[in-house]
């Protein structure tokens, strides 16, 4: 089935109802799982990391994007292949990434998502135009101001000077709530290591593009989908790209705004949410989501805890008096009397 | 031990039996099924550490949380709140006719968050950093980071407040009078620091709006957590009473059983009260989102259930049962409040959680986390009845003051 279901349902909310009832959750066990669901041991991350503490004080501010054109797609899933290679991710030879496209049994009949073992994934959607498919590769989209770094309660992520969101795999407790924050289902966790989990995602290949170079699935993509550059000048890339062709294009550049802003940019020729990419995730950086909360918390532990601790001891006292005036009337019907002596 | 000649061990730990009458006396078909429960938990405990989260759970990367987060943690510490509600009003509110449930709401808060952070380790990934949390690496902007701080100081609050009882049973008469003296200052930072954690609790869910069904994503999430932890830390208060006073009856010297019904209606009135102000507040904030249109689905029926089958009903038996002064009434709304706070976090946690996906990708527990939660459910129970039965937890000690 190639229809996105996930985007389906969610158009329809008495359909969403009705197939909770319908009970699929068998079939869905029966279908083959994601081998990339099982791996371990990544070194990608913390590899990133390190570099990042290395050079974090050198980098030039300029932040980095990659525009993604997603009309130009052929679905080799070349960038799958070339990821799992740069980033020592398990890798099955080439071929095998190039055949899916043809196949009738393909990867391409499920939407995937990336999982402990890949950084990234193509998927598959039928035009609403034309009815011809479009293929979507999903990656870290590394938000400007990202969600991920503002749950993380051992601060593990950090955002690069030049864009990449980098992750701390030596601090990470495994708590997961990163997975729960990103509005982009970005971070995976390493389910099958029992003793040493991690959370992966994509690096932006950090250590490529800190050397001058472009990051490895758009160095090997040979459709030119994707577009390395400065953001704002990928920006206007954008732009002229939707205006020289509006009737290729819709009018949107995603990630231009979505939670804030994503140094990762995506162009369309049928609305976002219908090619997997959610548009209900508003405006709003997702740490602002809670910052007014954790402000108010603190603002009431450390402004409104005072008035309490006097209160109580003013109310203590009080009752201290109280007792050593008239200890024996003040015995209620269980026979003692209280706060007597302490 | 094969002999038991230490007569501290024998007069403290067998409550004053020889080895053998005291394993007599513990062998009870509910104490073997306790054990049991225990074991299939503790099989599970291995299982997740030998072999990882994987194969123990059903999370996937799409459910990152799951039943363990949801019971363990939302549930649990919901229902741990009665040291809150008790300490604020015996010690603040000066109502100290409620004096005599104090002891056991602060040890069943003591417990409740030991259990509930023991339970959490086994859902952590790399549990043996948990200290990085405390002194090496500060996520200031994150609301777990506020909930894994204020649960440290939380349980040593509770430790502090529960340690009179403690140095009683030890017969310390100083560090019992200097704690008794300190466990006010506990209780009022207490206060702040539940409060503090209770809402947290909620707040971590404010991340994800285009996770959780807008039903019950709302900006109020904190305000609805901490007040729903206000009502179910009263009833569970009405539970535990109910329950203690049935199977502890013999440390109940002079127990007045209409005393006992007042007390009962005077916590069912504060219960009413919050829930009708919790009742109230998810009204407005449904018509404050607009949200009707939810309603007539499938997550909005079972929305409907949780507010009115849960929250209004208990609201208004609460409400009759002070009226007609009916305690039996308000015991069972106890119960009835305290299943609907359950319901409550398990539906954020899990099923409202993801809601968009189809049936297919949603999650369910695995038999295997259930079996670890109700294990380490088992041995909170059994670790109360070992503390009641040795510590002056439900009637004041003989040779002492009582210490509200
Ligand atoms: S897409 Fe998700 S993981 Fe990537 S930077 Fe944004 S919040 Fe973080
Ligand atoms: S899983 Fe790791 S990186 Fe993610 S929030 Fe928890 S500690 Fe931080
Ligand atoms: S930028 Fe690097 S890590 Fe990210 S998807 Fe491309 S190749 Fe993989």
């Amino acid at each position: 089935m190639s229809i996105n279901r996930r985007e389906f349902l969610k158009r329809s909310l008495t359909i969403a109802g009705t197939s909770l009832l319908s009970g699929g959750a068998i079939a869905h066990a029966a279908n083959n799982p994601d081998p990339s669901i099982f791996s371990t041991g990544n070194t990608a991350n913390e590899k990133n990391w390190k570099l990042w503490v290395e050079k974090s004080e050198a980098l030039a501010p300029v932040k980095y994007g990659v525009l993604v054109d997603t009309t130009l797609c052929i679905g080799c899933r070349r960038c799958e292949w070339a990821c799992n290679e740069w980033n020592n991710n398990p890798n099955r030879p080439v071929k095998e990434f190039e055949a899916s496209v043809s196949q009738q049994k393909s990867v391409f009949n499920a939407v995937r998502r990336m999982h402990a073992g890949n950084f990234t994934v193509v998927n598959r959607y039928i035009s609403s135009k034309d009815g011809k498919p479009i293929y979507v590769k999903r990656q870290c989209m590394h938000c400007d101001d990202p969600g991920c770094l503002s749950s993380c309660f051992v601060d593990a992520y950090r955002k690069a000077k030049n864009g990449p969101v980098v992750h701390n795999a030596s601090v990470c407790i495994g708590c997961r709530y990163c997975m729960v924050a990103c509005p982009f289902d970005v971070p995976a966790y390493e389910y099958y290591a029992p003793l040493n989990p991690q959370i992966t995602k994509c690096t932006f290949c950090f250590d490529r593009i800190s050397k001058g170079s472009v990051p490895a699935c758009v160095e090997i993509c040979p459709a030119g989908v994707m577009t390395f550059g400065k953001r704002d000048d990928l920006l206007k890339l954008a732009y002229e790209r939707i205006g020289m062709r509006p009737d290729r294009y819709i009018d949107h550049i995603y990630g231009e705004n979505e939670v804030g802003g994503t140094s990762w940019l995506y162009l369309s020729s049928v609305p976002f949410h219908e090619i997997g990419l959610r548009t209900d995730i508003g405006k709003t950086p997702i740490p602002e989501l809670t910052k007014g909360y954790l402000i108010g918390v603190k603002m009431f532990e450390i402004v409104g805890a005072w008035p309490l601790v006097f209160g109580a001891y003013y109310a203590i006292s009080k009752a201290r008096k109280k007792a050593n005036a008239g200890h024996e009337s003040s015995a209620e019907t269980e026979g003692e009397g209280h706060g007597g002596k302490h | 031990m094969a002999e038991n000649t230490n007569s501290w061990f024998r007069e403290k730990i067998l409550l004053g039996k020889s080895n053998r009458d005291y394993i007599a006396s513990i062998a009870t078909p509910g104490n073997f099924i306790a054990g049991l429960i225990i074991i299939f938990g503790v099989i599970v405990m291995i299982y997740r550490l030998f072999f990882g989260l994987g194969p123990a759970t059903n999370l996937t990367d799409n459910y990152p949380w799951g039943f363990w987060i949801g019971f363990d943690i939302l549930v649990g510490i919901a229902l741990a709140a009665p040291g809150l509600t008790l300490g604020t009003a015996v010690h603040l509110f000066g109502m100290k006719k409620y004096h005599h449930f104090v002891r056991p709401a602060i040890l069943s808060s003591l417990l409740g968050y030991i259990f509930a952070v023991f339970a959490l380790l086994f859902d952590l990934g790399r549990y043996y950093r948990i200290p990085y949390l405390i002194g090496w690496s500060w996520g200031l902007s994150s609301v777990l980071f506020l909930i894994g701080w204020h649960f440290t100081l939380y349980i040593i609050i509770c430790i502090i407040e529960w340690s009179p009882a403690l140095f009683e049973w030890l017969n310390l008469r100083k560090f019992r009078e200097f704690f008794n003296k300190i466990a006010i200052w506990a209780t009022i930072f207490g206060v702040i620091i539940a409060g503090g954690h209770q809402s947290a609790l909620g707040g971590l869910y404010l991340i994800a709006p285009a996770k959780l069904h807008p039903l019950w994503y709302s900006m109020f999430l904190p305000v609805f957590f901490l007040l729903s932890a206000i009502f179910a830390g009263i009833c569970m208060v009405i539970v535990e009473s109910t329950i203690t006073h049935g199977v502890f009856k013999g440390q109940l010297k002079n127990f007045n059983q209409a005393e006992f019904d007042r007390r009962t209606i005077g916590l069912g009135t504060a219960a009413a009260a919050s829930l009708f102000i919790y009742f109230i507040l998810k009204i407005f904030d449904l018509a404050h989102s607009d949200n009707w249109a939810y309603l007539n689905t499938f997550y909005g029926f079972w929305y409907l259930v949780e507010v009115i089958g849960f929250v209004l009903l208990p609201a208004m038996l609460f409400a009759s049962g002070v009226r007609n002064g009916n305690a039996k009434l308000i015991r069972l709304t106890g119960f009835l409040t305290v299943f609907g706070v359950i319901l409550n976090r398990l539906n954020v946690a899990i099923f409202a959680y993801n809601w968009q996906f189809p049936a297919s990708m949603k999650y369910y527990p695995k038999w295997m986390e259930i079996s670890l939660s109700i294990g380490v459910v088992a041995m909170l129970i059994v670790a109360y009845r070992f503390i009641v039965n040795r510590m002056a937890i439900m009637h004041d000690h003989p040779d002492y003051e009582s210490g509200h």
